[in-house]
């Protein structure tokens, strides 16, 4: 069989759609005038208000300061994990594999009213000061991404030798240099490709995020959201373009390190 | 690698007591607080006492929920199959594309998937906003299935790649259209790619609550939305979290029953 007309028609429409809202939105973020329909010229003006926009930065400075520090965390927690699950053989192993899964699987609204509850009645989303109260909305990033991680170090660890292992120890490693000088060595493509994800999914975040954030901190997709209701002006097109180059460097650098994996 | 824990308490449990920590406290505890709470009473603006009453789930059986489950679903039904309609040609043209251009064809349809949720929507607001589309059912629709097209591809491509093209040669040879061939060779070879795409799509469809609220307008209204309000306005905790549980096990239910037909036909 061959690539009919007709197919290839439909696949260049579908690309067509996907792409189109996409480049509208970044080409309006440098249109001179207010509106994000109307073309009004060329200017980098929105840039410029956009940089100065006070509450613009503090939202993009604590995406990526939740985004870095759930990232560091699920890393570490998803490799354990997947090490764990690999490595031993106990009760309750599809328990812990249904449970990885329930991030997956539950509607985020759900997950994320549920942490709502539990950050309401502990204080934990009133209680903090500004930059620490960054910390429980990390920690609710790491409770969906670090299953991510977990299942990206795990296909790595199938194809894994065992008998690397039981080297190391017959020559006399104990627990710790085998893992930080055998096992983590050769995870260590999976780690960045599933750190990569997490730093991805974190930033993406909006549903959880706007369940568990309180008063005074926000985030760049809440802030988008904000703005989106109240008033549309090409200063988020600017902001968005620039997220988008962030996230595109992102996923490049995590296809480059998936790569070798496969 | 099968090694018993109790001859490495001390590396078991090292390895493994974070993570579920988090899950305890993240999932556990969390879900576990909420489904006690859809079993509450509201009293007061911030007092909620344990009842183990049904009231909140009976709420949910109002006609003015039923009709916000209703619409819920057939907003998520119409976004599984439109979606399914244009992935499925989508899935197969880069499945007969040649090997070299297969990568980066996916990788064209996946990467929209790494821009932001919000970015993208946003971004339909405005192609929308000349259209007169914006603030109907439509808008909803068609930004759902926007944003659940990758997620549809994937699954049928990889469907669609393993298929034996012999099979549709054979029943074109034997004087099959291309329609017959379609639908009693490659529809039924495909079933279960379509399936585990329509779960896909139809899942996080059912519990979406964004794209109702931004592009939705006053008269659409999904059961995210209603869930929102019981937990950022409305101010009704117990049945928000009724509703949430309902929708798990929706969602739980949909999952449940695509596996069971998967192993009916095996």
């Amino acid at each position: 069989m061959r690539l009919s007309l007709p197919l290839k028609l439909v696949l260049g429409a579908a690309l067509l759609v996907l792409y189109a809202p996409i480049a509208v939105l970044i080409a309006f973020s440098f249109n001179a005038g207010r509106r994000v329909s109307v073309w009004q010229g060329f200017s980098f003006d929105w840039y410029v208000r956009a940089a100065n926009d006070a509450r613009l930065i503090e939202a993009f400075g604590n995406s990526l300061t939740i985004a870095a520090i759930a990232t560091v965390i699920s890393t570490l927690l998803g490799t354990a994990t997947a090490i764990a699950l690999w490595r031993f053989s106990f009760r309750g192993k599809s328990v812990l594999f249904g449970l990885l899964g329930v991030p997956v699987v539950v509607p985020e609204i759900c997950l994320g009213v549920a942490l709502l509850i539990v950050f309401a009645r502990t204080g934990l989303m009133t209680a903090l000061p500004y930059p620490a109260s960054l910390l429980p909305i990390a920690l609710a990033h790491v409770a969906f991404a670090f299953p991510f991680v977990a299942i990206v170090v795990r296909a790595r660890l199938a194809g894994f030798d065992p008998r690397l292992i039981e080297a190391s120890r017959d020559l006399g490693a104990g627990e710790w240099a085998t893992l930080t000088r055998v096992l983590l060595p050769l995870l260590r493509p999976a780690m960045v490709a599933g750190a990569l994800l997490a730093f991805t999914l974190s930033l993406d975040d909006f549903v959880i995020t706007f369940f568990t954030t309180g008063p005074g901190t926000t985030t760049f997709p809440v802030l988008v959201y904000s703005m989106v209701r109240f008033s549309v002006t090409p200063e988020i097109n600017a902001a968005s373009t620039v997220l988008i180059a962030v996230t595109l460097a992102l996923a490049a650098l995590a296809y480059k390190f998936q790569k070798p994996s496969t | 690698m099968n090694e018993n824990w109790r001859k490495h308490r001390g590396a078991f449990a090292s390895l493994l007591g974070p993570g579920l920590a988090m899950l305890a406290f993240a999932i556990v505890v969390p879900m576990a607080l909420m489904l006690a709470l859809s079993f509450s009473e509201q009293r007061g603006l911030t007092q909620v006492a344990f009842t183990g009453t049904l009231a909140s789930y009976a709420r949910a059986l109002e006609p003015l929920y039923l009709g916000v489950v209703a619409q819920s679903v057939w907003i998520s039904l119409a976004t599984t199959i439109a979606t399914l309609a244009i992935a499925y040609p989508v899935a197969l043209a880069i499945a007969l594309a040649p090997p070299k251009r297969r990568d980066l064809l996916l990788l064209l349809v996946v990467l929209p998937f790494w821009t932001n949720l919000l970015v993208r929507t946003y971004a339909l607001i405005i192609v929308l906003s000349p259209t007169g589309l914006l603030y109907t059912p439509v808008a909803v629709v068609l930004s759902l299935v926007y944003v659940s097209l990758p997620f549809a591809v994937l699954p049928l491509y990889a469907q669609l790649e393993r298929l034996d093209r012999r099979l549709l040669e054979a029943s074109r040879d034997l004087g099959a259209s291309a329609w017959t061939t379609f639908r009693r060779v490659m529809l039924p070879l495909t079933a279960p790619g379509l399936a585990a795409a329509a779960v896909l799509v139809f899942v996080p469809t059912l519990g979406s609550f964004l794209q109702s609220d931004l592009l939705g307008g006053a008269g659409t209204q999904m059961i995210g939305n209603v869930i929102e309000r019981q937990f950022k306005s409305a101010n009704d905790w117990p049945f928000g979290s009724a509703l949430s549980f309902l929708l798990v096990y929706a969602t739980a239910g949909v999952v449940a029953l695509a596996s069971l037909a998967r192993a009916k036909r095996r």
